[in-house]
């Protein structure tokens, strides 16, 4: 049985009145597909939000291989190897596809002020392995004809694809994806669904995920969780919340 | 037809609501007492034909824009030469070009003339400063004169307590101003749009207004006088040199001459701005270049992806105070002298109307922008009283014409090679 990496426990977050996610917990296994399904304004993308640091959760504690991670600024979670994709492609569309991907490898790259004015050896070096390492995941989605192009000129499923190579560019342990699969048609889930596949086998990435492709959901994940207006509703394998009843009318409303 | 004609009666009014108190009314003095004065029949004359030609104008608006898509087919420049222009490989040779040439026409340049192209440098290296701030990072910053006053007093209070020379105090200047930045950024910055620009107005003025009341310091409102101009290598341009100091052209055996003065300083103020021309075409080349870009289309993505929003953000504005300081000390060495009022809110405007007019991020266009708005008031120095008239008109036939500038550039982008 592998570590655990990441541990929720009574997470909740009130907006003013309204309680959006109430006492939630998860626990994810290293290198599982882990995945969380519910109805539409069930709070998963909150969820999302209070896990990446966009949200200070108002009550629960987030652990991240043990250490306590809940209340941290985005940027800094996303340094401890939380990464995450949003609903609605968030790339930066007047830059290239590559340039993209170089952004996301800021934090790796030699970003001192007087190496990089005066173009020492070692600022070189850095540039050409960043250079290499977006090169490497362009090819591996797809993407390596569309390398110099505006981002924002890219096709959707392009678009989709790119965000997840962004990612990986900053060499996470979970990669969080909200809804990877909206709007793609099915042969472009059938391959996001291997390149998932691929991250988790040859990249040792932990994919957490929030779909509503019940299809990929069911064929991909190790554990679901299913969350219903804030509050957990059940969670186990797939055969398990397939059969489950409750899940069954959260979904579909009273028989 | 009715409501064109009406409209157009009220702009015909409105023409002379605006124009008859502005150009028509004079205050003269006769005796003790302050009288209007009516306007000549020459001044009704043009404001009533104006005000015609713009009844005219409004009653037949459809018309003047048919006739103006049916006679101009396209943008004023076509979009190849425009394309062409913004490359960041033209540029830069037009930069080179522009170098070789600002390097030799000094030499023969009038001294009038070298004087004025110093002050023109001296807004370029402003421009380039802020386009950091604005152009790059796109933070509005309407303070940014208050970097360049910290400059300016951080080298006169040095030159004139310490007695340091000018090349010592360049870099603290600088150093200071950067400083300021950081300090002043560090609040500030949380802020966005809006915000932001209010804020860092303020603190323009707070600046400036406490060096105009720390008397006891900065001598208030009068400010530090005879602040040494700076020396080659110690050799100085006066025409008798201090104790112990050698003057240029007695140490060359030239006679003396008080062009060589203005000459050297103009070529001190284009080393800082060919410095500054440097270091922001490596920045933009840096990951910290892409990274403020890319703060600027997405900060959430930013955020999401590990980038620090606030060191990225502070970065920029450390650096544009930076070059503010070294701007203002070598403003403080020409002028040799620096009072509060150089300062004021109207500077941080020319500066921001610069990167504006020159096209957001483009170097280029900084420097020509410079050029225009410092020698369009020199030349038109006849029509001082209605300058800013003209810079209101220039600003607002840009916005029509070229809103994205007059020389925008593309940023240079990493390619991929295949």
């Amino acid at each position: 049985m592998s570590r655990e990496i990441l541990k929720v426990n009574g997470l909740s977050m009130r907006f003013g009145g309204l309680l959006a996610v109430n006492n939630v917990a998860l626990s994810v296994k290293e290198k599982q597909v882990v995945s969380m399904i519910g109805p539409n304004g069930a709070g998963k993308t909150t969820v999302f939000n209070c896990l990446t640091g966009f949200y200070k959760p108002t009550a629960g504690s987030i652990q991240l291989n043990g250490e306590a991670i809940e209340g941290l600024p985005g940027h800094k979670i996303a340094g401890k190897g939380v990464v995450r994709t949003f609903q609605n492609v968030r790339l930066f569309k007047e830059m290239t596809a590559v340039e993209n991907l170089l952004i996301a490898q800021h934090r790796h790259l030699n970003t001192n002020f007087l190496s990089g004015l005066f173009k020492t050896p070692a600022f070189r070096r850095s540039e050409r392995e960043a250079m290499e390492f977006a090169e490497f995941w362009l090819e591996k989605v797809n993407l390596k004809e569309f390398a110099n192009r505006p981002a924002g000129t890219l096709a959707y499923g392009q678009q989709r694809r790119l965000e997840i190579a962004r990612c990986m560019m900053t060499r996470p342990r979970i990669l969080m994806l909200d809804e990877p699969a909206a709007g793609l048609n099915p042969r472009e889930t059938e391959d996001l669904k291997a390149l998932i596949g691929t991250l988790r086998e040859e990249h040792d990435v932990t994919v957490l995920l929030i779909e509503h492709d019940m299809k990929l959901v069911m064929s991909i994940s190790d554990h679901i969780f299913v969350i219903n207006q804030g509050t957990p509703l059940a969670n186990g394998t797939p055969e398990q919340i397939r059969d489950n009843p409750e899940v069954i009318k959260a979904y579909l409303g009273e028989a | 037809m009715t409501r064109n004609l009406k409209q157009a009666l009220f702009s015909a009014l409105l023409v002379w609501a605006v124009a008859y108190p502005v150009l028509g009314l004079k205050l003269s003095i006769a005796g003790i007492s302050l009288v209007v004065e009516g306007a000549s029949p020459t001044t009704l004359a043009i404001i009533a034909g104006c005000s015609v030609l713009m009844f005219l104008r409004v009653l037949f608006d459809n018309q003047w824009n048919n006739l103006m898509r049916s006679g101009q087919r396209g943008p004023l420049v076509s979009p190849k030469v425009s394309h062409f222009m913004t490359l960041p490989k033209t540029q830069r040779w037009v930069i080179m070009g522009l170098i070789v040439v600002a390097l030799v026409w000094p030499f023969f340049g009038s001294r009038g003339a070298v004087d004025i192209a110093t002050l023109i440098l001296i807004y370029v290296l402003l421009g380039l400063g802020l386009n950091i701030v604005v152009g790059l990072a796109g933070l509005l910053d309407l303070g940014y004169v208050g970097f360049y006053a910290v400059g300016a007093y951080s080298y006169a209070l040095l030159s004139h307590y310490y007695g340091l020379s000018f090349w010592i105090c360049l870099p603290i200047a600088g150093l200071m101003a950067a400083t300021f930045g950081f300090l002043l950024g560090f609040p500030v910055l949380r802020l966005r749009g809006d915000y932001l620009a209010i804020v860092t107005l303020g603190f323009g003025e707070i600046i400036r207004l406490f060096l105009r009341n720390l008397t006891g310091l900065t001598g208030g409102p009068n400010g530090i006088s005879n602040i040494p101009k700076p020396t080659l290598f110690g050799l100085s341009f006066d025409r008798t040199a201090a104790e112990g100091m050698q003057t240029f052209h007695e140490f060359f055996g030239l006679t003396y001459n008080p062009v060589s003065k203005v000459v050297f300083l103009y070529l001190v103020a284009l080393l800082l701005a060919l410095f500054a021309l440097f270091v922001i075409n490596r920045l933009l080349r840096m990951p910290i270049g892409r990274a403020w870009e890319a703060l600027r289309e997405d900060e959430i993505a930013c955020r999401a992806l590990g980038l620090n929003p606030t060191v990225i953000k502070l970065s920029a504005f450390t650096l544009g105070a930076c070059f503010a300081g070294f701007a203002g000390s070598f403003f403080a060495a020409r002028q040799g002298l620096v009072t509060p009022e150089s300062f004021t809110f109207i500077e941080s405007a020319t500066i921001l109307a610069i990167v504006v007019l020159g096209g957001m991020g483009s170097q280029l266009g900084v420097v020509l922008a410079a050029v225009v708005m410092i020698l369009l008031p020199e030349l038109m120095r006849d029509f001082s009283e209605y300058r800013m008239l003209m810079f209101g008109a220039l600003m607002v036939l840009m916005m029509i014409w070229r809103p994205q500038g007059l020389l925008p550039m593309q940023r240079p982008h990493m390619e991929l090679r295949k």
